[in-house]
């Protein structure tokens, strides 16, 4: 992992920034980088009533025992990725600590954490289009009867592999992909919009 | 193609999944024991039959390894169990032609 000052986003190429200064009027799909503090893989065993519970006094969220649920408050995310296997996000700064105080109250229990921080950059869909713009690109099925406010899916986006997290029924989107490829993903998921009237937004912490 | 219904993950495309090969075939105990032609069997011999078929597949979703019955003939899923689990009551694996 780098160090902190050495830190580039996996979009600085794009000049996203700039971009964001001339929003287009009533778009139908809004697209920003979101900014990841850290994110952590966590593993073990769910039934185990400790691990659930150390988990959850370190991060102030249930851990989602049901298949393809995330639990989310304030700037603090926890998406399913297993039955055994969950991604900790969180957004804002200052977190370096959270992989030591996870393995502290853990410590007697069968249990793996690895920080993976900087592995996936996270793509901001939002808007009345958006999940028209997603099923151009996957074959999961994101009717709002199956797939709402705080559903995850592990699933393809063009050719990459994506961790889709749907935060309200707006819907409003996060798109995890692994960083060598958010370029590829935003190219991609800007070329589906544009047909729906494409805006974007400022970077800011995921939601 | 194949809708296939992960334990975990449920229905999904079977682009979403890779297949494992036939289930429920066990490393031998002591390898070291047996001849050349009992380990090739081991390691390359599989049953190909015409009809019902217990087969391994991973979900590239959620990276769990399950079974399926499937008919080879009509690719129609018949059942799908966790991994450790037996196939469901009336299915038998396919024998073994030797």
């Amino acid at each position: 992992m780098p160090e902190k000052y050495q830190w580039q986003s996996a979009l600085a190429t794009l000049g996203l920034e700039a971009r964001a200064l001339a929003p287009v009027a009533e778009p139908g799909v809004t697209l920003s980088e979101r900014r990841v503090g850290t994110q952590l893989v966590i593993r073990g065993d769910a039934a185990e009533a400790e691990f659930a519970a150390g988990v959850s006094s370190v991060l102030g969220l249930d851990l989602p025992t049901e298949p393809k649920t995330a639990h989310r408050k304030g700037d603090r995310t926890l998406l399913w990725l297993g039955p055994d296997e969950w991604l900790a996000v969180v957004a804002g700064e200052g977190e370096d600590r959270l992989a030591v105080s996870l393995a502290e109250a853990l410590v007697d229990l069968h249990h793996a954490i690895a920080d993976v921080s900087h592995s996936r950059a996270v793509i901001g869909l939002e808007g009345p289009r958006a999940r028209e713009v997603l099923m151009k690109g996957t074959n999961v099925d994101l009717h709002p009867r199956v797939f709402a406010e705080g559903s995850c899916v592990q699933a393809h986006l063009g050719r990459c592999h994506m961790l889709l997290h749907q935060l309200d029924a707006a819907p409003r989107y996060d798109i995890y992909v692994h960083r060598s490829f958010a370029v590829y993903a935003w190219s991609w998921l800007s070329d589906a919009s544009r047909e729906y009237g494409l805006s974007i937004a400022s970077s800011g912490a995921v939601r | 193609m194949l809708l296939i219904e992960c334990p975990w993950c449920g229905p999904r495309d079977d682009q979403d999944f890779t297949y494992g090969g036939e289930a429920h075939i066990a490393r031998p105990e002591r390898p070291e024991k047996l001849s050349d032609e009992q380990w090739g069997d081991y390691l390359f011999m599989r049953s190909n039959p015409k009809g019902t078929h217990l087969e391994r597949w991973v979900c590239n979703g959620c990276r769990r390894w399950f079974n399926v019955c499937r008919d080879t003939v009509t690719d129609e899923i018949t059942a799908v169990y966790r991994m450790g689990e037996k196939p469901p009551g009336a299915i038998k694996k396919a024998g073994r032609k030797s």
